[in-house]
């Protein structure tokens, strides 16, 4: 177990450390950086000694090793943009992600698999219907649109929610429904499924026929097998949700490290990019590891191979 | 590329349903606390002048600081501001009599010491200012008592009280000694009409009305307490303004301004800015030989496009058709050039005898309004010229274009604001990176009305300078912007061209 461990890690530092060199190079051959900084009413001299003063003249690798020689000591240096340390940044921009990435996948999840299960018990029924309507319109909404229609109906009509900002829990309620809808159909129709397979199972019949409650059997019996699958999911589901909220955090001005990494790469804020792919990867690596984990305490078969 | 058409239609779909739905019968609560609520569109940079490089910022730096003179925005005169007078001692001295007795808002008195080491600080090379351009003109400054000051310039600088005016706010010496542009970024210390309450990065700014100001050009500010929040997505700042959560909002897209023109509770404004479009070309064969080091399939391009209709059904509002390389207000802009009226069949003609009876097919290269740069595309299409669209980032093309890449294009400049010719035209064809016409004679006429502080000999040189970029058509220099400013009926507010909100000016009704 200690050498799976070990060798997965490993595996993570030399997938985190390929992303961190094409990002590199992606930034680099998409604009000179220089120009970007500067802002659209540079004039040329104000270009070049931009490219000067940071360094851009150099060669890329003498660039790249120059930044993960300060990264590897804890000094992600100073953001290019803002003139902060990225440090404090990211501190402060991933504070609002994480909170609503947590909020989001728990709704997903709270509304997904008792969704999933009901419709499961009951196939083809009214519940099931209801499920599956749900989870094509949560799939074919883009957020941008869903998260608009619910500002018209609960900032506009209703006045009863804050259209933007992040000041408040009220600020991150509809942030959170529309973020949560976006990974809802995907746990409901994967918990559906599998529960409707695990139903199928000698061993639920076994379970039936020795008179375990009907609760119990769905629950301890079917649940605890089904939902493995929903585990690797909702990790995956998470990591996308720390990188990927960039539409709802722009829609709902959040200012999150999400938004932050997007106007980051157009603003060529190599150090703020860099900073923020490293930690978004790790993320995704811890999450993969405890869904890894998590489904090993469920499923003994997994502990075992 | 068909998914962000459709994204882009979708939003504005859904703008609209906003404004449909909205109810517009809203209390304004925010006159009541004296609160005027604004947002931002960008995230920048940093509150400190000298370290940003956007609009934003030079809007907060207006309310925060003061620069020696002060350009009255509507009669375009320069009066005293941090400086009561000032007299040219030769062609290259400047010098200021400063006001006496005004105060920074940390209680920091100002005097001579404060305009030497900002001014100081910002030309010298090892601070790194984001525009070194705003002041790498002054070569010195020096002080002469405690409220006499003196700019020396390395060459004769007609636009320095333009640049003043605006580019050079003026810092409290000890305290940036102290803090530096980090500490200035987060707690900005002036002596303008509006102290900053608070700064969170990017994100969130509260100014509060300076009790203490100076009875200087800019008046006494009205309104309480500016609060700024920094909102990307357009729709969800109409969403603001709509739910009452913002009472002023600009920049809004021509077709969302005239749907709120119909509200009882909005007021929408419409103002031109000084940002010119225009379409350039590679006439000096610096990308290789090309169709456009013929004039007469320049001359074409400018035949082949509908300015008007574009100006009619896309741009809208105060814009307008331009010919010369320059926005008609600024100094040394003339109207007196040759034109170009939409005429196809004479494009085809010109094009023929240019030796491309069947056109021909190039890379036309755009960094904004794709639906613009589409609409050219359409008219250069009906007269045979095949134009294939490359959508870049504005860093990108910039870069290419400085390899000289990219000579064929729709782009844009807005002048930094600058009411001056030096600050577009000489920009763009003294040989820098984006010269695509590399016209001696031109560079020589520029570079003597830059550097002559005789109004005459520069408003004479231009002339010539811009007449030969219109001839040669160098530039199709195609149409003025505009901007909708749009706040609810309780706010008294007059937008200006130059695109700074200033809201020092503003009052509740």
């Amino acid at each position: 177990m200690l050498a799976f461990a070990l060798k997965r890690l490993g595996l993570a530092i030399l997938v985190t450390f390929t992303v961190s060199v094409i990002s590199f190079s992606l930034l680099h051959l998409s604009g000179d950086p220089a120009t970007s900084l500067a802002g659209e009413n540079a004039t040329a001299a104000d270009i070049a000694a931009i490219s000067r003063q940071y360094g851009f003249d150099r060669p890329l690798t003498v660039q790249y090793t120059d930044w993960l020689w300060k990264a590897l000591h804890g000094d992600f240096g100073e953001s290019y943009y803002f003139k902060l340390p990225v440090a404090d940044l990211i501190a402060d921009r991933l504070s609002i992600t994480m909170t609503l990435g947590i909020c989001a996948i728990s709704f997903a999840l709270l509304t997904a698999v008792p969704l999933g299960v009901a419709a499961a018990v009951r196939p083809n029924s009214v519940v099931d219907r209801t499920a599956l309507f749900l989870s094509v319109a949560g799939q074919a909404m883009p957020s941008f649109w869903f998260g608009l229609v619910m500002i018209v109906i609960f900032s506009i009509k209703l006045r009863l929610l804050p259209a933007s900002g992040s000041e408040t829990w009220r600020h991150f309620i509809m942030p959170t429904v529309v973020l949560g809808y976006y990974a809802m159909p995907a746990i409901m129709r994967l918990t559906r499924a599998g529960m409707l397979e695990v139903l199928n199972a000698d061993y639920i019949r076994t379970a039936r026929a020795k008179g375990a409650g009907a609760g119990r059997v769905l629950f301890k019996h079917a649940l605890r097998n089904a939902i493995v699958p929903v585990v690797s999911l909702s990790a995956v589901q998470m990591g996308f949700m720390l990188g990927g909220s960039v539409v709802v955090e722009a829609i709902f001005s959040l200012h999150g490290a999400g938004y932050l990494a997007w106007e980051s790469i157009g603003r060529h804020d190599l150090p703020t990019v860099q900073a923020l792919i490293l930690i978004f990867s790790c993320f995704y690596i811890l999450f993969t590891l405890l869904s890894d984990l998590a489904n090993a305490w469920l499923d003994p078969r997994i502990r075992v191979g | 590329m068909a998914c962000v058409k459709m994204r882009n239609s979708l939003l504005k779909l859904s703008a609209g349903i906003l404004i449909a739905v909205g109810p517009l019968n809203t209390a304004f609560a925010n006159k009541a606390d004296d609160t005027l609520r604004t947002t931002f569109t960008k995230e920048i940079e940093s509150v400190d002048f000298y370290f940003q490089s956007a609009r934003e910022g030079s809007i907060l730096s207006r309310q925060i600081w003061d620069g020696l003179v002060f350009r009255d925005p509507k009669s375009g005169e320069y009066v005293g501001n941090l400086a009561t007078s000032w007299k040219w001692i030769n062609d290259t001295t400047l010098e200021f009599k400063l006001r006496e007795g005004i105060k920074f808002h940390n209680g920091e008195d100002f005097d001579a010491d404060d305009v030497v080491y900002t001014v100081s600080f910002a030309i010298n090379p090892d601070n790194h200012v984001t525009s070194p351009s705003y002041v790498n003109w002054i070569k010195s400054i020096e002080k002469l008592d405690q409220y006499t000051v003196r700019v020396h310039t390395d060459s004769p600088f007609p636009a320095a009280l333009e640049f003043l005016s605006g580019l050079v706010p003026i810092y409290p010496n000890e305290y940036y000694a102290e803090v530096g542009p980090t500490g200035m970024g987060l707690k900005p210390v002036g002596t303008g009409p509006y102290k900053v309450e608070s700064v969170e990065p990017g994100k969130h700014f509260v100014l509060k009305k300076f009790e203490g100001y100076h009875d200087g050009p800019k008046g006494q500010p009205s309104i309480g307490t500016i609060d700024i929040r920094t909102i990307p997505d357009i729709n969800t700042q109409m969403a603001e303004l709509l739910s009452g959560g913002v009472d002023l909002v600009w920049g809004v897209p021509a077709d969302l301004a005239e749907q709120l023109a119909s509200s009882s509770d909005l007021t929408v404004v419409n103002e031109s800015t000084m940002r010119i479009g225009y379409v350039t070309m590679d006439a000096s064969g610096r990308g290789g030989d090309n169709p456009f080091t013929n004039r007469e399939v320049r001359q074409a391009v400018g035949h082949a496009i509908d300015r008007q209709a574009i100006v009619d059904n896309l741009m809208k509002g105060s814009s307008v058709v331009v010919h010369a390389a320059c926005y008609p207000s600024q100094i040394g802009c003339t109207k007196e050039v040759e034109t170009y009226d939409f005429n196809p069949a004479q494009a085809r003609e010109l094009l023929t005898e240019a030796g491309y009876p069947d056109g021909f097919s190039i890379d036309f290269y755009a960094y904004r309004e794709r639906p613009i740069a589409e609409a050219i595309m359409a008219y250069l299409a009906d007269v045979g010229i095949k134009a294939n669209l490359n959508y870049l980032k504005y860093s990108a093309l910039r870069d290419l274009q400085t390899k000289a890449g990219g000579g064929f294009g729709f782009l844009t400049w807005g002048s930094n604001s600058i009411n001056d010719v030096s600050a577009i035209t000489s920009q763009f064809f003294k040989f820098g990176g984006q010269d695509f016409a590399r016209d001696e004679e031109v560079k020589a006429w520029l570079d003597a009305g830059d550097t002559s502080v005789d109004e005459e000999v520069r408003k004479k040189n231009y002339s010539k300078a811009l007449q030969r970029i219109a001839e040669e058509a160098y530039w199709i220099p195609l149409f003025s912007y505009n901007s909708n400013y749009v706040f609810t009926k309780d706010v008294d507010f007059t937008p200006t061209p130059d695109e700074i909100v200033r809201f020092f000016d503003m009052s509740w009704k």
